[in-house]
């Protein structure tokens, strides 16, 4: 692509990003700035930052790429994401802020008393974590690919390594100031490019988005087939599509169907249930469940509420990262739709995660305007994938240098952050197919599964045991976990059973909650001594100074 | 300070912060009644244990109570849109009514489910705050 602003762009992106790295690194100099940033930031800072590490790739190329595909029922993944912070407000800031964990290991010893359940958590913290990197990585990898005609690889590794060197020098303090920057620079990369979008949409004299006979495609397109699918062609022909075939339309021409792509305008438009498909409900439903209560067990996530100064700013700091979010979920909808007009190409070569860098030049034209919105944009998406790394690699680092290398230093920390940096980087070379949301997605169910119901029980529930958590993580977690491994490498599967196993969050989550608390029951003279003095301290408020 | 705060909290490997607060003078002007529930609270007494199992339960109940409204406003949706399918079609301003109620609308509800709770939450923790220093009203 002949786009000279983008690859300028991206490394003003990377030089702002290491240039406040390095500025941290000269105000960090404890151990407590590195890990903690010190417990002293400020919640409008703080809530930037939070928000700033949550809107990750696939919040911001993703959501896009899942609407423009699939249409109305995936808007479910962006209320899901809001959502969760409302969850995590309702039952798990405050207290949470007040226990003084620094991480879900340290809560279990902290509310249970037992080091096998550490053990255990800490397991749980690392796997959720990678599984959560390896799309960011893969995001930026064909982020790159698609803007700037870079190999693959080189994107996912350059995003690797700018972030943990970053993590690495400038540890919690550092970062903290980088991603609340990033949480601008992602709203602003989305929001004025769309106004341009909207302007010019009016001026071609409003195209429907649905146009009775399908999609067309605006102008004559040339399109590489990226993944295998079957085609149905207008005259009613069908044809096995494959990598690396070229296809050719001229303007007008419509866009042929594609297998699993709803590119008939009803599919589309409508919601999946309203037609008489129970399994569509199921899905639909499983996804709420996942991304309610997925975000409260997301390692980065939780890290973040250490660096409140107490309970009652950990609250408000939440509602005020609900209100940022929330504002930043209105606009990939819109992507995804003026996607469905000016890029349908892309359902054709199945790079959909592409719709947001590809639209601004597809709609303007490659004029300045044009140019200059698509390197905003790609600048945009970088730092989504910069910001979400740093954080999970902050977060994963911090668990493996207490938990598994079993010393808190800053070499210590250090040392982690290389290998939680290397490890999810050379994956991420491995699997590129992947649709970045699913992935995400099924991190959020393993995170549901396991830290939601241990976090909920844990904190409101005075009978809970050491047994019955770990069994609970242990048998929701697990489950879920298979899910995972099933869709990444396990054979296709078709009907109810793919339906269970890519959205296994509707069968999982109770299963975590009624094993846990069954288990618990079970084992009622478990129960930690202290709970009553970890309840006192843990709902509290402030003020009593107790 | 006399009195004897207990250990709350397990040692863990990373041991929790202690705060350590210094008082000079506002402790003359709390009366002794205060004190003194302060102090079963913090001894876990049968009467700090019952107001301290209070204050959960009211926390735990608005948290259910606002989540409910969650689950019917929001999670709602998709079962009325499958029982009624027509709405799915109706649509506002040239817009499909999903996609408005999904897309656009549900942020606002979310934040003001979200502003609705902090605000009652924090009443929460006063009225507990409140009974502890002023345990005659």
């Amino acid at each position: 692509m002949g786009n000279d602003f983008v690859v300028p762009a991206i490394v003003a992106v990377t030089l702002v990003t290491v240039g406040i790295g390095f500025y941290g690194l000269r105000l960090a100099r404890t151990t407590s700035d590195f890990l903690v940033a010190s417990r002293a930031i400020s919640p409008t800072w703080n809530a930037a930052a939070i928000g700033g590490e949550y809107l990750s790739a696939a919040s911001f190329l993703g959501i896009a790429g899942l609407v423009l595909k699939y249409g109305v029922d995936v808007l479910w993944y962006p209320v899901g994401f809001a959502a969760g912070y409302l969850a995590l407000l309702l039952f798990v800031a405050a207290p949470l802020r007040r226990s003084g964990a620094f991480t879900l290991p340290d809560f279990c010893e902290l509310r249970l008393g037992s080091r096998r359940l550490r053990i255990l958590a800490t397991a749980f913290v690392i796997f959720i974590g990678w599984l959560y990197l390896v799309p960011q990585l893969q995001g930026a990898g064909l982020t790159l690919a698609t803007v700037a005609g870079s190999p693959y690889p080189l994107g996912a590794l350059l995003v690797a390594s700018v972030v943990t060197a970053n993590v690495a020098l400038g540890g919690m303090r550092a970062i903290t100031f980088v991603q609340a920057f990033q949480y601008w620079l992602k709203l602003t990369a989305l929001a004025v490019p769309v106004i341009f979008l909207a302007l010019q949409w009016q001026a071609d004299g409003r195209p429907a988005v649905t146009p009775p006979d399908g999609p067309t495609f605006r102008a004559a397109t040339t399109v590489v087939v990226e993944h295998r699918a079957t085609l149905t062609l207008p005259d009613g022909d069908i044809r096995e599509v494959r990598p690396g075939d070229e296809l050719t339309f001229a303007a007008g021409d419509p866009v042929p169907d594609v297998s699993g792509v709803a590119t008939d305008a009803n599919d589309w438009l409508l919601p999946s249930a309203a037609g008489d498909d129970d399994r569509g409900l199921f899905a639909t439903y499983s996804l709420i469940l996942a991304t309610f209560l997925g975000t409260m067990g997301l390692p980065h996530v939780l890290v973040r509420f250490y660096t409140n100064p107490d309970g009652a700013s950990a609250r408000r700091t939440t509602l005020v990262v609900l209100a940022l979010v929330g504002a930043f979920y209105l606009l990939p909808t819109l992507y995804g739709v003026l996607g469905r007009i000016y890029t349908p190409q892309l359902l054709l070569s199945g790079q959909t995660d592409a719709v947001v860098v590809l639209l601004p030049e597809a709609a303007l034209g490659d004029g300045l305007a044009g140019r200059l919105l698509a390197a905003l944009v790609a600048a945009g998406a970088f730092a989504a994938f910069l910001s979400t790394s740093s954080g999970l690699l902050t977060s994963v680092a911090g668990v493996i240098s207490t938990d598994v290398l079993g010393r808190g230093s800053v070499r210590g920390f250090r040392l982690a952050t290389v290998i939680a940096g290397g490890v999810p980087a050379v994956l991420s070379l491995h699997v590129s197919g992947l649709d970045v949301s699913q992935v995400v997605g099924l991190a959020f169910a393993v995170a549901a599964s396991s830290f939601c119901p241990l976090l909920v029980l844990g904190i409101w529930w005075r009978g809970l045991t050491d047994v019955g958590a770990t069994a609970g993580v242990v048998v929701g977690g697990g489950a879920a976990i298979g899910a995972v491994l099933v869709t990444v490498l396990g054979p296709p599967l078709s009907g109810w059973p793919a339906t269970l196993i890519a959205q296994p969050a509707a069968w999982t989550v109770p299963l975590a909650f009624t094993v846990m608390v069954a288990v618990s029951m079970a084992t009622r003279r478990r129960a930690p001594a202290d709970v009553a003095a970890t309840m006192l301290r843990l709902h509290t408020p402030e003020a009593l100074r107790m | 300070m006399a009195k004897q705060l207990p250990d709350v909290g397990s040692s863990g490997a990373v041991p929790p912060p202690r705060r350590s607060r210094i008082v000079l003078a506002d402790i003359t002007r709390q009366d002794t009644r205060a004190e003194r529930t302060r102090a079963e609270l913090a001894q876990q007494t049968q009467v700090g244990e019952a107001l301290v199992r209070g204050l959960v339960r009211a926390q735990l109940a608005l948290a259910l109570r606002l989540s409910l409204v969650v689950a019917i406003g929001l999670g709602g949706l998709p079962w009325l849109f499958a029982i009624a399918p027509s709405l799915g079609r109706t649509t506002v301003v040239g817009v499909n009514l999903p996609w408005l109620l999904l897309g656009v609308a549900s942020f606002p509800f979310l934040i003001a489910v979200g502003w609705a709770y902090v605000r009652l939450a924090e009443r929460n923790e006063q009225d507990f705050t409140d009974l502890v220093q002023r345990p005659e009203r």
